[in-house]
């Protein structure tokens, strides 16, 4: 994973990720060019595919709407760093295989604009503006195992855990 | 150690005697709920997985409230998806038009999530249903799709916080100021991933009414849950609801709380959330004299009986400012019906209210009332977030129902003590 920055502050909600006015339909194409409208109107037109969204405590909050990452997922953007997630868009982010990283220091540091990537076997988000490294929180192994197999359909058909 | 009453249910939902804050379970659903909003996608992650039955339809509600009766043709295409899928599984409690009300009203009342009961819904307020003793939380649509499929939750047990509330409520003051107030102690993410238990002396004399509209917002901290022992009040009012047998659990003295908070609310007065944030949290006569456009009485938050009848109690035989518009949602039919028994229906056509049938409508920014630029509502919903009713440049400010009804009479917000 490698990309451009883009950094917003606390508490972005799952309204200015995708407004409700857009939740009437389920067409990813459609939801992904209203990403992040409420907050940056301008974001479907300035980040490129493979660029990474960066923010402070509790992204996500506020709606359940699976619409929210699956709008920043099928945009194309590669993961999403903050501070902290809400508790909902973080497993509806598990659920659906968008990557996501929790970094204090890196949420603060790195800077709109940077090039960043992910190493995911070194556990390091890698800044390669400032050339300053920063690990994330890892995953629990029981939620590995969901996003080792891609999400939580894929997961529902291997596991044990929820053989009926 | 000792377990927390939602440690206690959840525990009661494995095969495990007990469980422990931390702790990672696959848990059995007693219930598994979703709307016309999120079901759609639910319903398409299911199909994903080729099955041709869910596992049980019973444990399954779907209920079109957020953009029903139909806004546009899209949203009619989204309910046509649930009502289809409804009939092929035989899915008993589903809501249409003319029978649905506002999922978290409706639930409770109807009786189908009962005390005792794992309850997880894709929407986020299904936090509401612990006020009767229930775990409940919100979830997503790939969650619920799993639910269907296999009757399981993935869940990562939270701590729990527990809120003591000390002394006796004011006149005008009620649940919703209760919780209001607490998010403007902790944050929008002081509970984050964790269960709040709400307690003590002034909970137990709350009815159902303010319990659900408490348990309705602890979302709005973050929290996975909220909960709140059950009593003789549960009991009375479930028993006649019940469609199930239900379980009444508690905490344990020797229980572990990552918190505990006591607030004396004795000299609280009614709450009001200023845009952008639920935690942006004042007494009413501090933002008094604040100009509005809209009122909206209503929602999963404040559109039951209670709410109705505090409204209509200020509002008789005055009419609503000119500038003023009041719009009035029953939670559910039987709300509905109950107001029109009560003359209650009357009291806002005569005072210029427009009474809408039940919906999620405008707490979203769906239809029903959506906010211009620059435009200002007083709401008793549950989130202010900038442009969430509306045009990103509106405002909303959240309150009681009392505090919104006295204010629509003034066209500024106002403590219902200067109206009655």
């Amino acid at each position: 994973m490698k990309g451009i920055i883009w950094k917003y502050g606390d508490n972005v909600n799952t309204d200015e990720i995708i407004p409700a006015r857009y939740l009437n339909t389920t067409d990813l194409k459609e939801l992904s060019s209203h990403c992040m409208e409420d907050i940056d109107p301008d974001f479907v037109r300035k980040a490129k595919k493979g660029d990474i969204i960066i923010a402070g405590e509790n992204f996500g909050c506020g709606s359940s709407r699976e619409h929210a990452p699956l709008s920043i997922k099928h945009f194309g953007i590669s993961c999403v760093i903050a501070k902290s997630f809400a508790r909902i868009f973080f497993r509806n982010a598990i659920n659906i295989g968008l990557p996501i990283f929790e970094s204090e220091n890196a949420a603060i540091e790195i800077n709109e604009g940077d090039e960043v990537s992910i190493d995911l076997d070194l556990s390091k988000i890698i800044d390669m503006t400032t050339k300053k490294e920063y690990s994330f929180s890892p995953f629990p192994d029981e939620m590995k195992g969901i996003i080792e197999a891609g999400g939580l359909m894929e997961y529902v058909v291997r596991s044990k855990h929820f053989k009926t | 150690m000792g377990m927390t009453i939602t440690e206690k249910i959840i525990a009661a939902h494995t095969d495990l005697e007990e469980v422990h804050a931390g702790q990672f379970v696959y848990a059995e659903v007693d219930i598994c709920l979703g709307n016309d909003i999120t079901a759609p996608i639910a319903i398409e992650q299911f199909e994903t997985l080729g099955l041709k039955h869910v596992l049980n339809p019973d444990t399954i509600v779907l209920v079109p409230d957020h953009f029903t009766p139909n806004k546009d043709i899209k949203s009619a295409q989204n309910a046509k998806v649930l009502r289809a899928f409804a009939q092929k599984h035989q899915i008993k409690n589903y809501f249409e038009v003319g029978r649905v009300g506002i999922e978290h009203v409706l639930l409770p009342e109807k009786g189908i999530v009962v005390p005792g009961d794992l309850v997880i819904g894709a929407d986020s307020h299904t936090c509401t249903y612990g006020a009767m003793g229930i775990f409940s939380t919100g979830v997503g649509s790939t969650d619920i799709a799993a639910c269907f499929a296999t009757g399981k939750v993935w869940l990562k047990v939270p701590e729990t916080i527990k809120f003591s509330f000390q002394g006796k409520l004011k006149e005008w003051v009620s649940g919703k100021d209760l919780i209001l107030y607490t998010i403007g102690k902790i944050g929008v993410d002081g509970a984050r991933y964790k269960a709040m238990e709400f307690g003590g002396p002034v909970i137990e004399a709350l009815s159902m009414d303010d319990r659900l509209a408490m348990c309705n917002m602890a979302i709005e901290a973050g929290a996975k849950n909220g909960i709140i022992e059950p009593d003789s009040c549960t009991e009375e009012y479930i028993n006649s609801r019940a469609k199930r047998a239900y379980k009444f659990y508690s905490s344990d003295d020797n229980c572990s709380y990552s918190d505990i908070h006591t607030y004396d609310v004795s000299n609280l007065s009614p709450q009001v959330a200023l845009p952008n944030l639920p935690e942006n949290v004042c007494p009413v006569e501090d933002v008094s004299d604040i100009k509005i456009d809209q009122v909206v009485i209503g929602s999963c938050t404040n559109g039951r009986i209670s709410d109705l009848r505090i409204a209509a109690q200020i509002l008789k035989g005055r009419k609503i400012h000119p500038s003023i518009r009041l719009i009035i949602l029953p939670g559910t039919q039987d709300v509905y019906l109950e107001a029109l028994k009560e003359g209650l229906i009357e009291i806002f056509i005569n005072a210029e209210g427009a009474v809408s049938t039940p919906t999620c409508g405008p707490c979203l920014g769906g239809h029903m009332g959506v906010l211009a630029e620059g435009e200002r509502a007083l709401s008793t919903t549950n989130r202010n977030f900038a442009g969430r009713m509306g045009h990103p440049k509106s405002e909303i400010y959240l309150c009681n129902p009392a505090v919104a009804a006295a204010s629509s009479i003034t066209g500024k917000i106002t403590h219902p003590e200067r109206i009655v």
